[in-house]
């Protein structure tokens, strides 16, 4: 979230799309209902299927799975055709003015430099007009025909209300009435928040969908406002931790990169990281990447870091492709090319693509580690469990370790929520029986693996050896020595250049923020964004202060917020050029003519003079993008491409299949079905009575929806001959599911390119293991390809067929 | 004729078989569990009554059951009787001069045969009471209900069971009335409890009550003389 | 559940003594507003982990309401029903947390024939007392609502208590603190009709004309209430009842019923009390006894 949950009451209108808040967040959702009962705030529901979340809405608009950029470009053709744009803040807080180099183009759906045998872009084209001053070239009358605001107009001119309607399915009046309300956020007095999640992930143009949202709430001015924003609604407790702590293949915490093979020494590495400024006089927060990444270094291999070795540079693996994520791995291991297997907290037998892929891609591995606190399918993949997981236990060679962890309610530590907040948490109960924690098991493998290297020696046994492990107790490092290595201390005193007798940073102290992060070795942080939340005044996360002067929704005293403890984001946006708010009765910060001060932690620097210094400080423009450079692997627009599996040629490029830039490995295109086979257009989902596949190992959450169903309108059930509470067959090229039929009103049959598509609904919390009834997992059905960008499965549209069946699955 | 009265014992005449006093003493001490139990769950007033079975759960769960005795005993009483209560002319006869049955002048009464007709109309409101109360108590019985809609299909709506509940508490009182009037004659009209007793009665008995019936005993030899 | 002391009560059933001299407390009142509810279950959830208590896992029938209906241990329950909007053609999702009403005249109560099995306190929640409680299920025949259930287990009835044992801490039931839109309120009844008056207005404003309360007269208004987008049309939320009140074969046989069944039993042991009094016994006399002989010993 660039905001956080408990802004979300300040907003005025609400739009859920891509997600369904009030089934999947029920929690965060009281910031909804406060907002519309207290506020007078609107709430949008924009969906395929009418959910918990229409169900307390006051307007609900169905629309086709995976074609939201259509429903959203069309929305922005909407807004600047009415001159619904927030005019100061377009013209000074985005790119709209920044001139395009000549070269680059879009045509019948693809950008300048496709190549289709690669599937991906060459991207040279996709950069600015660079003037002699060494900055981009601007244009603020906007007549520039190559500025992005007029290639932005020219781009979205297809996406006309009727189009919209041919491709989403979504009747031309509902648009329409959705599209103004939203447009009507574009007064500098109003904001509009966005709430999504995994239903604009999951698809292959996941990051273009969320991009696409952003794009629009800077053309209203909705970023950095209270009540604005894009807020991402996380599904894990602890995901956004996940991601910040970097356990993404290629990434490194607080969102640096892993070093690729591109870059073979320290000196290559650091100039494709450290951004200069674009503009004149902008931040490019950027610039101050080696700053994080030494101090990063210091904490991974502490003396062993030094200057002389650049900071063991030559320690971090260099990673040979764009990123080794779920589906490559599987794939790898499908092919024999990844023989062992740490399942840490993850059961990607119920939760990856074409589970019969990932079950036959298990059985070729030599050894399989399961850490979890539950039983898993992932652990149990051997078994034989009737229809829902056939196995002939004999024949499958991998030997599988299940490692018993705690469970959050059973540890101490932090996690972070969708806010950006890291709160402390406290044990609750003891850990059951064996039960060791993940970190007490990784300490161990690490002692073993260093004493085997130390023993045996090895190819590279360097960065283990000098792995950096200063806990009191090596055995069983503690959650709060491993949260003040997080945060970062200094590691050598750092005294006032001018002032010799003065230190600015005293050794062992814990760092207080990270802009005082240095890039020489005298400071040590392990992921820079925390810094500031374990300071010398103790856990900040464990604060648990309520006050909130005002009622601003910040609660700054609660908990601590990256970065720096922000609670919103892009917050200097909030204020016009002259640095005041632009809703007075909604104020973040203002500028008082020397410095920046009010609610928040301004997300700019206190001094910087409001007209000199833009908002996007991570940008090198400073400005918010509208177009982007190459930094998105599938255009500097946004596209409609259908989803892969699709019930209609994409009306706008008829002969482009899903979208063109997504990877797809050799095998998964055969296993694509078309809607001549497949002539259904089905989702997946998750129901608030169960989390992922976990709480159907609890008895009240099971009891509370016990039995795997699809849903499906009454309109295809009658076509079908399919009775409510009935069995069902679901199939697609790739598996089959046998499931009770839920038949509700609550999804309709849409009408898109003229011909009738019928939705089915899939939740997916079944399996075979826990208290709930047995059932088939979702993923029996979803096709193996992810977003482009980031290679988020595409688990939110595909086809399928279903037929009723006399009878429900034989357990064995 | 010899107008000397017959000195001696009275002479007996049988009137009820063992097997027909088994039945009717089975079905006794059932009516008195289920008026006892009955009642203690109609009026606050009287749940003390539950105390003489253990308490009010043990009510709930003997009741049902004493009530299942109680129902097939009058099934095969009602066939075994049958023949002996069919009505017949000499009944409205009787009852026409019902003020000399209160009154307890026989003399005045046509003679009758083994049953009169207000021991008929005793024995034909139950064939009318029992399957009502059979009915409206399954109705108000939650294992009897478990029973019938896995068994027959069988549902009852609330709105059944609250009729059901009625019924079988009017039905109720009225069968508590007509057995106080069962039991109050028996008592009144002396040498009448014997027959359920001893099984028989006195020749006297016989005939100031029931002289057709002691006539017809006497004619087909089942009185022993002297 | 027996958290309350006797002077806590003001009604208890089969009772014919006197009530104790309570006066009445602060009345209670649980406000559910349906427009704010998002059918998440936290309650249902809440009320299953408060009381101990757990259901068999069920089966799917075709609809979101699991369990299928209220049991001895589902003391609450969501009831989910699809409802085109015939004048605004737009579907509405409705949404019921189904339960006790805690009535201010309990047809349960009324209808008890074990005395103190059912009471209600001071503070007006209806509770079942399950030391006394024997089973007859004579509680879901008195309520209006269909609510009390009976169980195969143990042969007592069971319904939600308003959690009156947190209540008896301080706390607020669980439901109302699990429900995450605070749909679910509690306070003094003062309090809730209050606040239902506000939550009305914000439906009113949102296009709702017929938003009201549902307090029903018929039982003399409930402790449990609730906001209404379609106050005209209780029925709409999976069959909540128009114009609820204790049935009238309940008020006939519980009421009147009970006095006449006695009157009519008592008379008639009277009048033969006065029959034999005034008539003395039916005597066989010896002239019969002497005529049966001569009958028995005539030649045949």
């Amino acid at each position: 979230m660039t905001n956080s949950w408990t802004d979300i009451k300040n907003t005025d209108l609400v739009l859920i799309m891509g997600g369904n808040a009030a089934e999947a967040h029920p929690c965060g959702f009281k910031g909804v209902i406060e907002a519309r009962n207290t506020r007078g705030a609107k709430l949008i529901v924009v969906d395929p299927r009418f959910t918990r979340s229409a169900s307390v809405a006051d307007y609900y608009a169905p629309i086709r799975q995976g074609t939201d950029i259509a429903f959203l470009l069309g929305v922005i053709k909407y807004c600047v055709e009415n001159n619904k744009v927030q005019w100061e803040y377009v013209k000074n807080y985005t790119n709209a003015s920044c001139i395009v180099k000549e070269g680059y183009g879009y045509q019948d759906g693809l950008f300048t430099g496709y190549d289709e045998s690669k599937r991906d872009y060459n991207r040279g084209s996709w950069s600015y007009e660079m003037g002699e001053d060494g900055f981009v070239k601007v244009d603020d009358t906007l007549a520039d025909p190559r500025c992005v605001w007029n290639l932005l107009k020219a781009h979205v001119a297809i996406y006309t209300p009727e189009m919209v309607e041919r491709i989403t399915g979504t009747p031309k009046d509902k648009f329409l009435y959705v599209a103004k309300a939203i447009a009507e956020t574009s007064a500098p007095d109003k904001a509009m928040t966005s709430m999504y999640a995994l239903g604009w992930t999951q698809h292959s143009k996941g990051s273009q969908n969320i991009r696409c949202m952003a794009m629009l709430q800077l053309i209203l001015g909705n970023m950095g406002l209270r009540g604005g924003g894009m807020n991402a609604l996380r599904g894990h407790s602890n995901i956004q931790g996940l991601t910040d702590i970097g356990l993404m293949s290629n990434l490194l915490p607080g969102y640096m990169t892993l070093p690729t093979d591109g870059d073979p020494d320290f000196a290559t590495y650091a100039s494709k990281r450290v951004f200069k400024p674009m503009r004149p006089g902008q931040v490019s927060f950027w610039q101050n990447y080696m700053k994080f990444f030494v101090s990063f270094q210091k904490t991974m291999f502490g003396a062993a870091a030094t200057k002389d070795n650049n900071f063991a540079f030559d320690y971090l693996p260099k990673i040979d492709v764009p990123s080794y994520d779920m589906l490559r791995a599987f794939e790898m291991m499908h092919n024999g090319q990844m023989n062992g297997y740490f399942c840490q907290g993850f059961n990607p037998i119920q939760s990856a693509p074409n589970k019969a892929k990932i079950k036959a891609a298990l059985g070729k591995l030599k050894f399989l580690v399961v850490m979890d606190p539950l039983k898993t399918e992932t652990a149990r993949f051997w078994e034989d469990h009737g229809e829902f997981n056939p196995s002939t236990p004999a024949d499958v060679k991998t030997e599988v370790f299940e490692l018993p962890t705690t469970c959050f309610a059973e540890d101490e530590g932090s996690l972070v929520n969708s806010s950006r907040w890291l709160q402390w948490h406290w044990a609750g109960a003891t850990p059951p029986n064996e039960t060791k924690s993940d970190v007490w098991i990784m300490a161990q493998l690490w002692k073993r693996l260093k004493a085997l290297y130390e023993k045996e020696g090895g190819a590279f046994p360097d960065a283990i050896k000098a792995l950096n492990w200063p806990y009191k107790n090596p055995d069983d490092p503690q959650p709060e020595e491993i949260a003040r290595e997080m945060n970062g201390s200094v590691v050598e005193d750092v005294v006032d250049p001018n002032d010799p007798t003065k230190k600015l940073l005293e050794k062992g102290k814990q760092m207080a923020a990270f802009a005082a992060l240095r890039d020489d070795g005298s400071t040590a942080a392990g992921c820079w964004i925390y810094t500031g939340c374990f300071t010398e005044a103790g856990n900040m996360m464990a604060r648990r202060d309520t006050s909130d002067p005002d009622n601003t929704g910040a609660y700054s005293k609660w908990a601590f917020a990256w970065p720096a403890n922000r609670r919103i984001l892009y917050n200097r946006a909030s204020a016009d050029m002259a640095g005041k708010p632009w809703d007075p009765k909604r104020k973040i910060i203002e500028w008082d003519g020397a410095k920046w001060s009010g609610y928040d932690v301004p997300d700019i620097a206190p001094t910087a003079a409001p007209d000199k210094v833009m908002p996007f400080i991570m940008c090198e423009e400073g400005v918010g993008r509208l177009w982007v450079r190459g930094l998105m692997k599938d255009g500097p627009f946004p596209v409609h491409y259908e989803p892969f599996e699709s019930p209609i040629d994409n009306p706008i490029a008829p002969k482009i299949r899903g979208n063109p830039a997504a990877r797809v490995f050799k095998g998964d295109m055969e296993v694509f079905g078309t809607a001549k086979d497949y002539p259904y257009a089905a989702v997946t989902y998750r129901l608030t009575e169960h989390f992922h596949y976990w709480t159907k190992h609890n008895a009240v959450n099971a009891t509370l929806q016990p039995e795997f169903f699809v849903e499906i309108s009454e309109q295809l059930a009658a076509e079908k001959k399919i009775t409510s509470g009935g069995w069902v067959r679901v199939w697609s090229m790739r598996g089959s599911v046998k499931a009770k039929a839920v038949v509700t009103k609550r999804i309709k049959p849409l009408i898109c390119d003229g011909k009738t598509v019928h939705i089915v609904g899939i939740p997916i919390h079944w399996g075979f293991m826990g208290a709930a009834k047995k059932g088939f997992g979702a993923n029996n059905l979803t096709p193996f390809v992810g977003d482009a960008n980031i290679e988020t499965p595409e688990f939110k549209a595909f086809l399928v067929d279903v037929e009723p069946i006399a009878s429900g699955p034989v357990v064995s | 004729m010899n107008d000397k009265a017959p000195s001696g014992a009275p002479v007996r005449v049988p009137r009820y078989s063992g097997s027909a006093r088994i039945n009717h003493w089975i079905m006794a001490i059932a009516f008195v569990i289920l008026l006892l139990s009955g009642l203690s769950l109609f009026h606050p007033a009287l749940f003390f009554l539950s105390g003489i079975f253990g308490g009010g759960a043990m009510v709930r769960w003997l009741h049902p059951w004493a009530g299942v005795v109680f129902a097939l005993g009058f099934l095969m009483l009602f066939i075994r009787f049958l023949p002996a209560n069919l009505p017949e002319l000499t009944d409205f006869k009787w009852l026409a001069k019902i003020r000399y049955v209160v009154s307890g002048r026989d003399e005045f009464l046509p003679e009758v045969g083994k049953y009169n007709a207000g021991q008929k109309l005793v024995f034909w409101s139950q064939a009318a009471l029992v399957p009502i109360m059979v009915v409206s108590g399954f109705a108000l019985w939650t294992p009897g209900l478990d029973f019938l809609q896995s068994t027959f299909g069988i549902k009852a709506t609330m709105d059944h069971r609250r009729l059901a509940a009625v019924v079988h508490a009017a039905a109720a009182v009225t069968t508590i009335v007509i057995w106080i009037v069962h039991v109050y004659a028996a008592i009144w009209v002396r040498g009448t409890l014997s027959a359920m007793i001893r099984g028989s009665v006195t020749g006297g008995w016989g005939w100031r009550h029931h002289r057709r019936w002691l006539k017809r005993e006497v004619a087909d030899g089942h009185v022993k003389s002297g | 559940m027996t958290t309350f002391q006797p002077l806590d009560i003001v009604r208890t059933s089969a009772t014919v003594t006197t009530a104790p001299p309570a006066g009445r407390d602060v009345e209670v009142a649980k406000l559910i507003d349906v427009s704010k509810c998002i059918g998440c279950k936290a309650c249902q959830s809440a009320c299953l982990e408060w009381n101990d208590l757990r259901e068999p896992v069920g089966t799917n029938l075709g609809v979101y309401d699991n369990p299928h209906d209220l049991t001895p241990n589902t003391w609450t329950l969501m009831r989910f029903t699809e409802w085109e909007n015939p004048q605004s053609g737009n579907l509405e999702w409705l949404i019921r947390k189904d339960g006790c009403m805690h009535c201010e005249d309990p047809g349960c109560l009324k209808a008890c024939p074990a005395p103190g099995a059912i009471v209600q306190y001071a503070n007006c929640i209806v509770d079942f007392q399950h030391d006394a409680c024997i089973g007859c299920g004579y509680c879901e025949k008195g309520c209006p609502f269909n609510i009390p259930r009976v169980s195969r287990i143990d042969n007592k009835a069971y319904k939600c208590s308003l959690c009156s044992d947190r209540l008896a801490i301080g706390q607020q039931p669980a439901c109302a603190k699990a429900c995450p839109t605070h749909a679910i309120m509690f306070g003094t009844k003062t309090e809730m009709l209050a606040q239902a008056e506000k939550n009305i207005g914000v439906l009113k404003t949102r296009g709702y004309s017929k938003a009201g309360l549902y307090n029903p007269p018929g039982v003399s208004g409930t402790h449990v209430m609730y906001v209404l987008h379609h106050a005209d049309q209780p029925q709409l939320y999976a069959g909540l009842a128009d114009n609820p009140s204790i049935s009238p074969l309940v008020e006939a046989w519980k009421g009147i019923g009970k006095y006449a069944g006695m009157a009519v039993i008592g008379a008639t042991a009277l009048i033969g009390a006065f029959h034999y009094l005034v008539r003395g016994p039916n005597k066989v006399s010896a002239h019969d006894e002497d005529e049966a002989k001569r009958l028995a010993e005539a030649p045949k």
